[in-house]
């Protein structure tokens, strides 16, 4: 399963760009990024390519960070693909708390990833359904 | 458990012996008082011009209470009650609210001083063999100077590291294997959270025992400071105005802290009725000089609020002990009718182990209303990535906040080290609300 990078964060300008400042520093690239905004702060949530590198580079700057295992799965980037894949969890009562998605190749491949209230029911059952959970190797080897 | 003592005849004097004294340095220090213009004009409005008119200490209740801002007005030499030839040091205070007040010393006087804060320092524990790093500010802040002499007095091996340059601190602590340290409670968590960043593990340090003061500072801190280091930390008392340190200090058995009475009488009264309050019973500190000619101080409002500890001492002193400060009467925030003291708001967030120990008080108007805001830093170890966990803590915080001080604040949470941190006495409360 891929991990997750969740960073704490102010809500307040110059405090994102600390953060990708210390990344590029460390040579970490960045797949995908959300902020939750909750008030005066925000949990970023990153998918990066090193990200046991990117929370030990953070956490010496003295940032709040931890790391966490995402469900990110393989979809086909066409009408449809996220639909077939939400049907199989909603058909098992899984509940979906966290999600987002990106393309990688437009019109061929897409990565839709999630945070369930049952990731390991998830997995078994997106496997059963020929739908493949990717690990943070297979990320960013799209 | 031996009772580690300095000076056993003053310490363990009786009662009765130790009023007698009192009451014999009474009628001196008025002796000293009446050659300043200051007092001879305030004292013979009570009718007072001779020291043989007080007949007993019950007397002192009849003279007349001096405040911060008669020491203001007093300013540079109005105090002063030797000839300038004779005073070897002075201290004044900063002056941040207004005008700066200055405390003059003789030799007497200092000998006197240092030999109240050896009584401290060996009352707590510390012996001769200690290594003792002193981390406050040296020069007008009488916090430096006065536990250094105490310290070499006891005969520690004292390093007068000062305030500030956290790193060459640690550096200190492990070359010379410092046992024991002085500093504000803010900077010794301070001081922690940058160990690991130095490299240096607790374990690596041979620290065992910490006087912490200068600030009010809630049971919580102490504790905290002690967990944190694996050591004693015990609370210390003073004001630039008696002094600094060594007027009061907690014991071994850290049960309050032991005011030396031979040095100072100690009241506690209502600060508005200025009648005074029953044993056990907050009220503000009132102290008068014993044992200081070249600025004696009768019956000073200290604005520091405590409350006496019933009882006797398992250590056998006479000397009666103070509570842990309350805050002071001017430290007193009133929100929206409501009396809040920073330390309540300390308390609840010391015992949040997922914030850290940094925090601020802001104070806003809001239409007709008061805003308290309490900002404080999450605890980067405790995080666990989770948006909804941090919205439950906030929750949580905000509600034991309201039950402690009866007022709902806003709670914001921010990141590690966001927030400011002093190196010298940490400013935690700000107030934003228009001056009527």
């Amino acid at each position: 399963m891929a991990e997750q990078l969740s960073v704490f964060v102010d809500n307040r300008p110059g405090r994102l760009n600390a953060i990708t400042g210390i990344l590029r520093d460390s040579r970490i690239n960045i797949r995908a990024m959300t902020i939750a905004d909750h008030r005066n702060y925000g949990v970023a949530k990153l998918l990066v390519d090193d990200p046991r590198l990117a929370h030990r580079a953070l956490v010496e700057q003295g940032f709040a960070a931890a790391l966490k295992p995402v469900l990110a799965i393989a979809i086909e980037d066409r009408p449809g693909g996220l639909h077939e894949l939400l049907e199989i969890l909603a058909a098992r009562q899984i509940n979906v708390l966290d999600a987002y998605g990106f393309v990688i190749t437009p019109g061929q491949r897409a990565v839709w990833c999630m945070e369930v209230d049952d990731p390991v029911e998830a997995t078994r059952l997106l496997a059963a359904h020929g739908l493949h959970v990717l690990a943070d190797g297979e990320l960013y080897h799209l | 458990m031996s009772v580690p003592v300095w000076n056993p005849a003053v310490e363990f004097m009786e009662r009765e012996a130790l009023e007698r004294l009192q009451f014999a340095n009474l009628r001196k220090t008025v002796a000293w008082a009446l050659k300043t213009p200051f007092y001879r004009r305030r004292l013979a409005e009570v009718g007072l011009t001779h020291p043989e008119d007080l007949s007993s200490l019950r007397d002192l209740r009849n003279l007349p209470y001096t405040t911060k801002n008669d020491l203001r007005a007093a300013y540079p030499d109005g105090l002063l009650a030797v000839d300038p030839e004779q005073a070897v040091r002075l201290h004044t205070s900063s002056g941040t609210t207004g005008m700066p007040t200055v405390i003059y010393h003789t030799r007497r006087d200092l000998d006197h001083w240092t030999e109240l804060m050896a009584r401290c320092i060996v009352a707590a524990g510390a012996t001769a063999r200690d290594v003792f790093q002193n981390m406050t500010s040296y020069g007008m802040f009488t916090g430096g100077l006065g536990l250094h002499y105490g310290a070499e007095r006891v005969g520690m091996l004292v390093i007068p590291a000062s305030s500030g340059n956290t790193a060459r601190q640690i550096q200190l602590m492990k070359n010379f294997q410092t046992t024991v340290v002085h500093a504000t409670p803010s900077y010794l968590l301070h001081l922690h959270s940058v160990l690991a960043g130095e490299g240096v593990t607790v374990d690596q340090l041979k620290l065992r025992k910490a006087f912490i003061g200068a600030e009010p500072h809630s049971e919580e801190t102490r504790r905290k400071i002690e967990e944190l280091f694996g050591i004693q930390a015990y609370n210390s008392y003073g004001l630039s105005e008696m002094n600094g340190p060594g007027v009061a200090f907690e014991c071994v058995y850290q049960t309050g802290l032991h005011l030396w009475e031979d040095a100072y009488i100690l009241e506690i009264i209502d600060p508005h009725t200025l009648q005074p309050r029953p044993e056990g019973e907050t009220g503000e500190i009132v102290m008068t000089t014993l044992q200081r000619q070249a600025t004696p101080l009768l019956r000073y409002r200290t604005r520091d609020l405590s409350h006496l500890v019933g009882g006797n001492c398992p250590c056998g002193r006479g000397h009666r002990r103070l509570a842990r400060l309350k805050g002071r009467s001017d430290d007193m925030l009133i929100v929206n009718g409501v009396n809040v003291f920073p330390s309540q708001i300390e308390d609840v967030l010391m015992k949040t182990p997922e914030v850290g120990t940094n925090y601020l008080i802001q104070l806003e108007k809001r239409g007709s209303l008061d805003r308290l805001v309490v900002r404080t830093e999450i605890y980067a170890k405790l995080f666990t990535g989770d948006p909804q966990t941090l919205d439950d803590l906030r929750e949580r915080i905000g509600e034991a906040l309201r039950s402690a001080i009866l007022v709902k604040p806003v709670v914001e949470l921010h990141e590690p080290g966001s927030l400011p941190v002093s190196e010298g006495k940490a400013k935690r409360v700000v107030d934003l609300r228009p001056v009527f």
